[in-house]
């Protein structure tokens, strides 16, 4: 027992010695949960728009007015041609334009129907689809209001409730993703790298011929990176509570016991991968092209896995962070308990065994 | 000059005498343009929604099939009550639960108003967005229909003002396919991950090695060092960049619309500006896995901020200044406009302010703080 901790103490030296690294790791979850939190949001807002209102009207003026009073839109330049629009969108000023017919108010007036069009920018798909339905929705409610005015309209009204995310903040989506990827930095590249390194230097050596068991010297490798990481884990959490207001809705010792499995099973990868290669580039490559990689690709927090190709689908069932994902999604931010995560923990689990006794039994006692 | 050709050779010899490294450098990226874009698609279709129909009348009846025929949604289930609604959201089986309560069509006829109760799963921003964007224009057009359907039976109706019919065109990709978004936006992310991180591990390794004492006590000056590092691997991000070009246009049909020679003129600004801040990183780091993770930082924040994932337009006014400060977020949009749009010159002239002005800074600083004494 005496042994293991000071070989622990001995990689915390290891660790706290490198302070560039350090201040990175700490650093790292701050940045993001800031921008994530402040800088980003998936929200659509202040979008360009030009207006080409041949028409003149009373009419194209309300609805311009509706426009301008929505925090949706910025109203740029007005375009007098398809001309101009072209340009702006070339330039990038603006993403979609509004086109009033001449006699827009008349043929209104006198038809009872009256063309208006949309012409969105769709280099990039998402945005322009929001915008022509934002468009959609301010000149139909326009229709509305007119038509209030003469006569009765009959309406159904959505009453829009945003389940579990109130306040529509678009940070919650990422906070689960930005844990995950924490835990594999820490756990999976920094413990592959650290124990490579010793093989490096050659210092590998020294302590496989110490009296101290081969396998004690990966417990007590992979030790600090379990705290380095729940030290993380904590920061992330405070962050989420007191600067983005998000509420953790879930149990916490669930939370804690869920991450640890999560960071076991980081830590197995972290040591498979040092069992693999003696080099501290090809160990780095590994664990940040081969692991960040798919994690932060195939795990659905930032691209939706539904709308993958199939193979991909299949290739996202055997990453451990999918589940995490998962996981944390259900239990700190819908409030849900064991019952709902059982499944997704029972394959944690079974994936940290696997991932552990692999480890342990690649593991050479002797060098080359 | 002499000098620096001999430098050239030197650190020629060294990246074609690493294989792994040299296949990496090219093979990487080129797989990666073609198995990213199938993954990285933040195309919302098929958004479940689950209905819970108190009132089993015609008109709720009619307002269901009409979001079901919509195309945009997935009816996938009709449970009875509000709380077994929830639980297909909760069983994430469906995005959105659409409650019509009982006395719908009644209160619909005699009052001429009615709410319905619409319950999103907002933790992920851009599905419940579009999908309540995608409702509110179906109920938008039942409203219109249902004006019409009840009041010209009798004919005696106040007379409507007026429709607007909205017609709505999509310039520049009309089936609004993903893929011409995120292309381009990946080729300039590898760009920037491979000419980043290989420029930042580099000087870091000579100082590993110890190989840079070499360096240091011969009369080879700093600029030519560090442009010695520099157009090596200048050359190899032009060749990956033409790599990714023809990727593009092979695997996805996408040519750039504006002149290839501006396109050009743009990477080749950029990778200047994009090595100087590599060679920095480098010139600060004392070994490979502080290089590496400071690169990592810095690359993680460009790509956050680069209107990669999320458009600039919707951030803040801080943090628009941030991306503006990053050379990542003015090539990203560079590229799309002139590969997208055929943006010409004068369109983007800032831009190329920009991207001159990073480069000329990043690497007189990489320059400044090259020590050859410690």
């Amino acid at each position: 027992m005496k042994q293991l901790f000071a070989f622990i103490r001995k990689e915390f030296y290891h660790v706290f010695r490198d302070r560039r690294t350090l201040l990175i790791l700490f650093g790292l979850p701050i940045v993001q949960i800031v921008l994530f939190g402040f800088a980003l949001s998936s929200e659509v807002k202040n979008i360009g728009i030009t207006v080409m209102d041949n028409a003149h009207d009373i009419n194209a003026q309300q609805i311009v007015n509706k426009i301008n009073t929505s925090t949706y839109f910025k109203m740029k330049a007005p375009a007098r041609n398809y001309n101009d629009v072209e340009r702006m969108f070339k330039a990038g000023t603006v993403k979609c334009a509004l086109i009033f017919p001449a006699k827009f108010g008349s043929d209104l007036y006198h038809n009872g129907t009256a063309d208006v069009q949309i012409i969105a920018d769709a280099s990039d798909p998402n945005t322009a689809t929001i915008v022509a339905n934002y468009l959609t929705n301010i000149i139909s409610s326009y229709q509305q209001q007119i038509n209030i005015t003469t006569g009765g309209s009959y309406q159904i009204i959505p009453e829009v409730r945003q389940l579990y995310n109130e306040e529509q903040n678009g940070s919650l989506n990422f906070i689960p993703g930005v844990i995950a990827l924490i835990f594999m930095i820490v756990s999976t590249a920094l413990t592959s790298v650290s124990v490579v390194r010793e093989k490096e230097l050659g210092t590998m050596e020294i302590l496989l011929v110490s009296p101290f068991k081969p396998i004690m010297v990966l417990v007590a490798k992979a030790f600090p990176y379990l705290v380095l990481s729940l030290i993380n884990f904590i920061i992330i959490l405070l962050l989420s509570v007191f600067l983005l207001d998000v509420q953790i809705k879930g149990s916490l010792i669930l939370l804690f016991a869920e991450s640890i499995l999560f960071i076991i099973t980081c830590l197995s990868l972290g040591l498979l991968i040092s069992n693999l290669t003696n080099s501290q580039q090809t160990a780095m490559l590994m664990s940040m092209m081969g692991m960040m990689l798919p994690t932060m690709l195939l795990t659905g927090f930032m691209f939706p896995l539904e709308n993958m190709p199939l193979i991909f689908r299949i290739i996202s069932h055997i990453i451990p962070s999918r589940y995490y994902y998962d996981i944390v999604k259900a239990v700190m931010l819908k409030g849900l308990g064991f019952s709902y995560v059982w499944k997704e923990t029972l394959i944690l689990v079974g994936m940290a065994s696997v991932l552990l006794t692999l480890a342990l039994k690649n593991f050479k006692i002797r060098l080359s | 000059m002499k000098v620096l050709r001999f430098l050239l050779q030197k650190e020629f010899r060294q990246i074609f005498r690493d294989k792994t490294i040299l296949a990496m450098m090219f093979a990487m990226p080129t797989i990666q343009l073609i198995i990213m874009p199938l993954a990285a698609n933040f195309e919302v279709k098929n958004i479940n929604v689950a209905y819970v129909d108190h009132d089993h009348s015609t008109y709720s009846e009619k307002l269901i099939n009409k979001i079901g025929s919509s195309g945009y949604f997935k009816v996938v289930g009709a449970p009875t009550s509000f709380n077994d609604g929830i639980k297909f959201i909760e069983d994430g089986k469906a995005d959105l639960v659409v409650e019509i309560p009982s006395g719908f069509e009644r209160n619909l006829v005699r009052e001429g108003k009615q709410h319905i109760n619409v319950s999103v799963d907002a933790i992920n921003g851009t599905k419940s967005s579009i999908g309540g964007g995608y409702l509110a224009t179906v109920i938008a057009d039942f409203n219109s229909n249902l004006d019409v359907n009840i009041k010209s039976p009798n004919g005696t109706g106040t007379r409507l003002m007026g429709t607007i019919k909205v017609k709505s065109s999509n310039w520049y990709n009309p089936r609004a396919e993903y893929k011409y978004y995120m292309v381009p936006g990946i080729l300039v992310l590898l760009l920037t991950l491979i000419g980043g991180f290989i420029t930042a591990l580099n000087i870091v390794r000579e100082k590993e090695i110890g190989t840079i004492e070499q360096i240091n006590v011969t009369p080879i000056k700093k600029w030519e060092f560090i442009l010695g590092k520099l157009i090596p691997f200048w050359i190899v991000g032009m060749i990956v960049f033409t790599v990714g070009l023809i990727v593009m246009y092979v695997v996805y049909g996408i040519f750039p619309q504006g002149s290839l020679l501006l396109l050009y003129s743009f990477a080749a600004i950029y990778l200047i500006a994009l090595l100087g801040l590599g060679l920095l990183i480098s010139t600060f780091a004392d070994t490979q896995l502080q290089a590496m993770f400071v690169a990592f930082f810095f690359m993680m924040i460009f790509m956050l901020m680069s209107g990669f994932f999320t458009s600039t337009d919707s951030m803040p006014g801080w943090a628009r200044q941030i991306s503006n400060f990053t050379p990542v977020t003015h090539f990203i949009s560079v590229v799309r406009l002139i590969v997208l749009k055929g943006s010409g010159f004068a369109e983007v002239k800032m831009e190329l302010l920009y991207l001159v002005i990073f480069a000329i800074l990043l690497n007189t600083l990489a320059i400044l703080n090259y020590r050859k004494t410690n």
